[in-house]
Order: structure tokens, then sequence, then C-alpha cells
């Protein structure tokens, strides 16, 4: 059994993010990086595979800048091999439409028996890259999945819908999997085990496919007008807890 | 100008998603024709019959589409899609949503924008506006027809019944060697905790950081008498069960008061609670996307600011 681990890099959302001069993408001058949170319950859900089953993992990774390291912290989180898409320094903003079919050439290349993946990336705004592997490899795809376990050449999934309910699908093998969370969280990997992965060296690919056409010169991007939203309330966490106090007794509430 | 919508629907119902892509294809001044893929053709009818604000309704009928199948509906929306080629396909932004709008897409060669807010005629582009990097942006993207949209839920209001039940077409696909099946339903076990009709709810997210933390959260709960909820981080994480969770994925609330710290306002997140009626918000954030939505908002510690409000909630009685 194969497993193969899409991992993306992602913008770290709780710092303030800027559109560049043009609109078109986000300023990525000081932006910091990280791993995808799906793809992060992914890597998980892989790893807990392997370690059900004896799956070997590979991770996967199409990145300008950072998929070295992210590579190797897949390493320290237990995959067996990890294979970085060379797509050059230029394109750091690619879309999973655009990086689709990259990753289509490798996994045809891998055939894995199953492809997990993050359900989304909060930029996916021309399509979630596992539905597009689905169809793009002729292999049947389930999203929003949390459990995943590995029978004879089938998975069992389950699916997650609005209010609680979810179903329990069985998929045939090879499969491509977007998941929203893993049967556990995610581990923690210690610094000292990265350290010891420095010097070891990712293999790399050179792609011999496209990239995806998208909408992306097509679209705009911008900071949303707020001024309708919060009334901020000031102050030190003193102010602020009476201020709340306050709304509440006006309003009842308390 | 004609829109194919998928249209959801569990045990009997069509789903309100439905009803607001069917507003949305009116609001551009489009035909609305609804896909229903369901067990048999009288299933088919009978949801048709929920579509009245509907032109037509294309029905594919078939054992495997009892409850939602990914391989099955799939094929069904292709096949639609190839045989009456609308100018534009519309999905909402649902587990089923996010399958389909991105496979259809390659599949019939067509471009895609997803988590839509927003549509907009401008001659022969349709401008979609998105909401992306989990609010924090905006996109504006305009697509020339024919093309695939996936629609935020609740990002427009959905229309009443105006007219009769739509004519039902329906239509034969091969669904024939269906890669995976259903098995089960699963729906939440009652446990006592009802976040749906709680009167206030203290909302805390992946800022919590771990359960170390969690009591200062339950003494706020508790001095307020409102239900303790989570995002979706804190339910993955173990730190809360799932009944606790408030969004999408999750229990839908709409309380006299939800006070939240620690969640960033991602869109699956306002799906479940941006309808209740005060919304205090504490982020340490002063971008975070939940100021757009909140009543109040307070850039603030929520460490610090927990222990504050207990003394003065508990002061104050
Ligand atoms: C199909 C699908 C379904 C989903 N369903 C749901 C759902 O039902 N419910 C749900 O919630 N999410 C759901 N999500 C996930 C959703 O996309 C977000 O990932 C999630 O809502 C983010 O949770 P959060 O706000 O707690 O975490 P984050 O986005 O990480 O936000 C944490 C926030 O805490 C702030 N913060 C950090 N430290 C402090 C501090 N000391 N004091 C105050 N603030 C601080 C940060 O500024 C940040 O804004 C779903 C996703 C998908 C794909
Ligand atoms: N989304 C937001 N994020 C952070 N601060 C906000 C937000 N909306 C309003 N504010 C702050 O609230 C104050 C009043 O904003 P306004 O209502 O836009 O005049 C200003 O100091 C803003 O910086």
């Amino acid at each position: 059994m194969h497993i193969a681990a899409i991992l993306r890099l992602n913008p770290v959302l709780t710092e303030e993010l800027e559109v560049d001069e043009d609109g078109r993408d986000i300023d990525r001058e000081w932006i910091g990086l990280e791993l995808n949170p799906f793809d992060d319950q992914a890597l998980e859900q892989a790893v807990l595979l392997k370690e059900a089953t004896g799956a070997k993992v590979t991770a996967l990774a199409a990145e300008a800048e950072g998929g070295e390291r992210l590579l190797k912290t897949a390493l320290a989180r237990g995959v067996d091999e990890v294979l970085l898409i060379e797509v050059g320094e230029e394109n750091v903003q690619l879309s999973s439409r655009a990086r689709a079919p990259l990753f289509q050439e490798a996994l045809e290349g891998l055939a894995p028996d199953l492809v997990l993946t993050g359900v989304l990336s909060t930029d996916d705004i021309y399509g979630e890259l596992a539905p597009q592997l689905g169809a793009l490899l002729d292999w049947p795809q389930v999203s929003a999945v949390s459990n995943v376990a590995l029978g004879d050449g089938v998975a069992t999934l389950q699916q997650e819908y609005s209010g609680g309910i979810s179903a329990r699908i069985e998929v045939q093998l090879p499969a491509v999997v977007g998941l929203q969370a893993a049967t556990q969280p995610p581990r923690y990997v210690a610094g000292s085990k990265l350290r010891d992965l420095l010097k070891v060296e990712v293999p790399t690919v050179e792609p011999g496919a496209d990239f995806g056409a998208d909408l992306a010169d097509a679209t705009e991007l911008e900071v949303p007008d707020t001024s309708g939203g919060a009334e901020m309330l000031t102050g030190d966490a003193e102010a602020v807890a009476a201020r709340i106090h306050e709304i509440l007794v006006e309003r009842g509430l308390v | 100008m004609r829109c194919l919508i998928f249209v959801e629907h569990s045990d009997g119902t069509v789903s309100e998603s439905a009803l607001e892509l069917g507003a949305m294809a009116k609001s551009i001044g489009a035909e609305a024709v609804g896909l229903i893929c369901a067990a048999d053709p009288g299933a088919v009818n009978a949801l048709a019959g929920q579509l009245g604000s509907f032109d037509a309704v294309i029905g594919v009928a078939d054992d495997s589409l009892a409850t939602y199948n990914p391989d099955a509906a799939a094929r069904a929306l292709t096949a639609a899609t190839e045989a009456h080629k609308p100018d534009l396909v519309m999905t909402s932004y649902s587990a089923a949503g996010v399958d389909l709008a991105p496979n259809v897409a390659i599949r019939t060669g067509r471009q895609m924008v997803g988590y839509v807010s927003g549509l907009e005629l401008d001659g022969d582009t349709l401008n979609a506006m998105s909401t992306v990097y989990s609010g924090k942006l905006v996109a504006r993207t305009g697509m020339d027809l024919p093309g695939i949209v996936a629609v935020m839920p609740g990002a427009v209001k959905a229309d009443g019944l105006s007219g009769g039940a739509p004519a039902v077409e329906m239509m034969d696909v091969d669904l024939s060697g269906l890669r995976m099946r259903v098995t089960e339903t699963l729906v939440p076990e009652n446990t006592g905790v009802n976040l749906a009709d709680a009167e206030k709810i203290f909302c805390v997210g992946r800022a919590l950081g771990g359960t170390e933390k969690i009591e200062l959260a339950e003494n706020v709960a508790a001095a307020l008498g409102a239900e303790l909820a989570g995002s979706r981080p804190v339910i993955d994480a173990g730190w809360m069960p799932k009944v606790r969770q408030v969004g999408k994925s999750g229990t839908k609330v709409k309380p006299r008061l939800y006070l939240m710290a620690g969640v960033s306002g991602a869109p699956e997140h306002l799906e479940g609670m941006a309808n209740s009626e005060l919304i205090i918000a504490i982020n340490s954030d002063e971008q975070a996307p939940i100021f757009g939505t909140a009543h109040y908002g307070a850039v603030c510690d929520m460490f610090e600011l927990m222990p504050a409000l207990t003394e003065r909630l508990t002061a104050g009685k």
C-alpha cells in the first residue's frame, strides 16, 4: 500500500495581509508561510495509516520557496519519502488549478493507492485540489472527509455535511481524498528531530506538464471594507470587560 | 442566459442553499434550471414541487442517488452540463459543492470560481466576488461564460415559492461501475447539549491553544449563564466534544448573545452564527475578519479578557 500526501504552503492568516500594488496578489514581502492546516491533517492521517497498516507514505509539494523545509518537516513527522516538484522561483502564487496538472503527472509516476490532501486551501479560488485531481486522474474522489480506514482495495471514509451529519462511504482504490480532519490531531515534532534532517537532500523533479489555466489574470484582490462592521471597544482587558458587562446589562442579558 | 443549479436535499426536503442559488440566478436575470438527483422519479417530482421559483428541472433517478454519492453526482452533473450547455453551473459551497464544482470544471473544461458571495453580469463577463484567505481578503474575478461557480451559503436570501412546480424532464445517465457506495448515514447523538436553542453562547477558537486554559473559558460561560462552544479546530484538536461545534459542519445557532474569543471569523464559522442577535468578538488581530460581522469588537488578549470578564460578571450579580 502506497499513500501520497500533497502538502501546500499558505500565508499565516493571523498576520496582517496586504494586497500588492497591482491588486493581483497578496504582498509576499514579509508574509510568513505555514503548512496549510488541512494539509497538516492529511499528513497526519497518512502517517496514522502507515502506523496502522505498514503503508509507505510519500509527501509531495510544488512550492517556489520553503518547499524543502516543508518536506523535511514531513520526514520528521514520519513519512518515508518526499518529492519536490520545481515550479520556478517566480511562481510563488500558483493556484491549486495551476498546480493540479503537475501533481497529476507526479502521481501518475508514483502510482499510489491513495492520495490525501487538505480539503481546501483558503486561496483555492479556482477550485480545490482533490476534486480536480480526481477528474484529471479519473479516480474516485471524496472531499470534506474526517476519518480514513484502509481495507483490501478499498478505503472507508466519513464525509461530513452540515448539522454534524455525516456518511460512511466505501471507495475503491486508487482514490483521492480531500481531508478535513485526521482521526487524531496532528502530532508535534521536536525541533531536534528537524535539525537532524537539515542535511538531508530533498529529491526534486522538473515538471513536464504545463500549469493549468486559471482565471488569476482576471482577478483583483481587496481588503474588505469593514466600516459597517463592529463598533470597537478600546482600552485594556479590564476596560473592555467593563464595557462588555455594561452592554450586557443594558440589553438585559445578565 | 441559463443557470444549471445542483439541488441538494436531505430527508425529502430541498436545502435552503438550492433556493438561494435560484434567487442568485434570478438576480442576474438568468433562467434557473435545477438538477435533482434522487432515488426514483417520484422523489424527483416531490423535490421539484419545492422549487417554485425555478424555471425547469432536470431529473436523474437511480438507487445510488438516494443519498449524496460523490461519484454518481459528479457523473450526473457532468452529463447534464454537457447535454444542456448552461451558461453557468452553480453549486453551493458545501461538502457536495466542493466535490462537484472543481471536478466538473475539469471534466467539462470550464473555468470555475469558488467561495462566491456575489455575482454581477457585465455584458458577456460575469463578475464573481469571493471571500478568500479565510475572509481576510475579497476577490473580484471576471469570468467569460460558460463557467461554474460555488456559492457560499447565506450569500443571498432564498426566494419563496413564487410559481408552481417547474416542469421536470428526466435524463438518463450511465451510472454503471460506480467506484464508491454510501454504506451508512451518521447523525449526531443526543448528549443533552443543545446549542441550537441556547439563549447565550460563549465560543472560543483555536487561540485557546489547549485544554490547560479551558477552565478560563468555562468560568466565563458559567458567570454568563451561557453554553460553551468552540470553532472547528477546537473540536478537531479534541479540546471539546463535537456537539459544541458551531459552523458549517457543526451546529447553526441564533442566540440572543454570541460572545466569542480567539475565533478569526472564517466563512465556515460565520455560516453557523452570523444571524445571532448580538455578536461581541475579542481578537488580538485588528484585521481579523470577524470584526466585519460582529456588532462589538475588541482587539485584546483573550487570556487577559476572560478572567477580567468573569470577575466583572460575578461581581455584578
Ligand atoms: C468543509 C468545511 C467545513 C468547516 N466547518 C466549520 C465549522 O463548522 N465551524 C468552524 O468553526 N469552522 C469550520 N471550518 C473551518 C474554518 O475554515 C476555519 O478553519 C475555522 O473556523 C477557524 O477556526 P478559528 O477561528 O478558531 O481559528 P483561526 O482561524 O486560527 O483563528 C484564531 C484566531 O485567534 C486569534 N488569536 C490568537 N491569539 C489570541 C489571543 N491571545 N487572544 C485573542 N485572540 C487571539 C487570531 O488572531 C485568530 O484570528 C470548516 C472548514 C471546511 C473546509
Ligand atoms: N475589521 C476591523 N479590524 C480592526 N479594527 C477595526 C475593524 N473595523 C473597525 N476597526 C477599528 O475600529 C475603529 C472604528 O472603525 P470605523 O467604524 O471604521 O470608524 C477604528 O479604530 C478601526 O481601526
